[in-house]
């Protein structure tokens, strides 16, 4: 009896995988996409993904964190076929940004972040230059209380951080060496709760706990953004080999279609591409989009 | 009669069990020290990189305090001292502790409430590190805030998460090599009419030494490699520490935050190789200090 039953199960699992096996040989192949990078980026390429499944489900799209330099190495070496970064190829030692084709995808804004309790919500550039290069330690220097100043920093490498550097401070300069976290989320945590921090976080983290600071009066807005008058602004780039699967390509053209910027990305807090009227090189120069 | 001598010149079953025994054994020591060779030779390449390749010396790796791999300054000592510090401070907190402990649980209290603390330490044992440094995060690091100003994020933050991280190693450690000592030592010692705190301090505490040196060490051991509830707690400031409150950076703090910003090859990624090459010559280091220790004990 005991054997029967097993024969039977043992029978009708061989049945099962052998008729799955045959009307997946008669599918078209699945194909696969692998994205590694940036962690920031992460969250709003899941949300694209979880979309496009209904767009292609044939295509089985894997997405993995690490970090802009980890997916920046990993797409160069031909180990994934798409590596985030929220930094250019050429803003990376050891990338060789000839051999890779940059996709923008969405854009950042980044804004200063202060303690809430502080009492100020406008600094003006030169200001935030002499804090984040310590000229500036106290915010009664600034025009705040007696407070001394605690500067947080993002990890150095990291895309937002390259990108605030690049607006605040001056070509050669450095900025002090400060508490250094590697996240959006600990920033907002550590500004919320400790008196007299300032920081910096992209828009799409921004609360209610933190207090955003204008800069010489100009609001952190998207529309701000898209004409450069809120300089702090990072692209989020989707780098690819050269020559690349259609798959990526295909994917990468739906991200960057009218109807998932519009939603997806504008709902994520980025800034939709199609809406920015400049456009930032490398090196940080910005001009009027032709 | 032929039949018999083949038999018996044969190799019989048990001694071809015996030899497949041995293969295997021997296979998987192989197998164990081809990886830990293989480590240890990688290791050595990628951590001497940074000297060969980009030109750094040594000594001004070891000696400079100036940490900014992205303005090609490579000062490692900030890194090496705070280390240092959070892992002393953590033991020496940890130890007596632990040592107090594991004397009343196998000395002194009843038999039920060893049954009842060893799966309990067992199980702190076991808890994965990023639920300490959550822990640290959520409640040392306000406290602290709370208590002495300033961010709370710091060597005292770091220490105290890490005190609770090794505090169950240390003891269930000790309370192995405490219930080591022979019974008939605690005998003999209540024969002589010596009290109880007599026995523990000069027969039971001196027998196994070599036992709680070995859980302290292996405890430090512990300390000084662990690197994500560090990296939560610590602050990452790349500075000398001026005191314990100020947030520093340790060698595996560095290592965890800025392995993925950095490329494979270049200078700034060799420098982490070669931070991660010191924590293992630092644990090599452990690791002999604990075979003194426990040698010591034995003579």
């Amino acid at each position: 009896m005991k054997r029967l039953v097993t024969g039977v199960i043992v029978a009708t699992i061989i049945v099962g995988l052998g008729v799955g096996w045959v009307s997946a040989q008669k599918q078209p192949p699945q194909e696969k996409v692998t994205i590694v990078g940036s962690t920031a980026l992460q969250p709003l390429t899941e949300a694209v993904v979880e979309s496009y499944r209904e767009v292609k489900p044939r295509t089985s799209i894997t997405v993995q964190g690490g970090g802009s330099g980890t997916g920046l190495s990993q797409v160069q070496a031909g180990a994934v076929n798409i590596g985030a970064a929220d930094i250019f190829a050429d803003q990376q030692d050891g990338i060789d940004e000839r051999k890779l084709t940059d996709h923008i995808v969405a854009v950042s804004g980044i804004v200063p972040i202060v303690n809430p309790q502080l009492g100020i919500d406008d600094l003006s550039l030169k200001q935030l230059r002499q804090i984040y290069t310590g000229k500036v330690t106290n915010w009664s220097q600034v025009g705040g209380p007696n407070l001394p100043i605690t500067v947080i920093n993002r990890a150095a490498g990291s895309g937002t951080r390259v990108a605030f550097e690049q607006v605040i401070l001056k070509k050669g300069e450095r900025s002090i060496n400060a508490q250094e976290q590697d996240s959006n989320g600990t920033v907002k945590e550590i500004v919320k709760n400790t008196p007299g921090s300032i920081s910096y976080i992209s828009f799409a983290y921004l609360n209610k706990h933190v207090q955003p600071l204008k800069i010489d009066g100009v609001k952190p807005t998207a529309r701000n953004v898209t004409t450069n008058r809120w300089q702090l602004w990072s692209y989020e780039h989707m780098y690819t080999q050269r020559k690349t699967t259609k798959a990526t390509r295909e994917f990468i053209n739906y991200m960057r279609t009218k109807k998932v910027q519009q939603t997806l990305v504008e709902d994520a807090n980025y800034i939709n591409i199609h809406d920015m009227k400049v456009q930032r090189t490398a090196n940080g120069e910005t001009r009027v989009k032709e | 009669m032929d039949d018999l001598k083949k038999r018996l010149n044969q190799p019989s079953v048990e001694s071809r069990q015996e030899w497949v025994g041995k293969l295997i054994s021997y296979l998987a020591i192989i197998l164990i020290g081809g990886l830990v060779g293989t480590i240890l030779v990688f290791l050595t390449f990628k951590g001497v990189a940074l000297f060969k390749n980009n030109g750094v010396s040594v000594w001004h790796f070891l000696s400079s305090t100036d940490w900014q791999p992205s303005h090609h300054h490579y000062g490692a000592l900030p890194m090496i001292i705070t280390s240092f510090s959070v892992t002393v401070l953590s033991g020496i907190v940890a130890l007596p502790l632990a040592l107090v402990v594991s004397i009343a649980i196998t000395e002194m209290l009843p038999k039920k409430i060893y049954q009842f603390f060893q799966p309990l330490i067992e199980l702190l044992v076991g808890i994965p590190s990023v639920v300490y440094g959550y822990l640290g995060l959520t409640v040392i690091v306000p406290y602290l805030r709370q208590l002495f100003g300033g961010t709370g994020f710091g060597i005292l933050a770091a220490s105290c998460v890490l005190f609770l991280m090794i505090l169950p190693t240390m003891t269930s450690m000790t309370i192995d090599s405490l219930q080591a000592v022979p019974q008939k030592y605690r005998q003999a010692s209540a024969g002589l009419g010596a009290t109880r705190w007599q026995t523990i301090s000069r027969v039971i505490i001196p027998s196994a030494k070599s036992g709680i040196l070995t859980a302290m060490v292996f405890g430090m051991a512990r300390a000084f490699g662990e690197a994500l509830a560090v990296q939560m707690v610590i602050g990452n400031t790349t500075v000398i520490p001026k005191n314990l409150m100020e947030s520093s950076a340790t060698l595996t703090s560095v290592l965890t935050t800025g392995i993925g910003n950095t490329v494979m090859g270049t200078a700034s990624n060799n420098a982490l190789w070669s931070l991660a090459l010191i924590l293992l010559v630092m644990s090599l280091a452990f690791n002999l200090l604990m075979r003194l220790a426990s040698k010591k004990g034995a003579k």
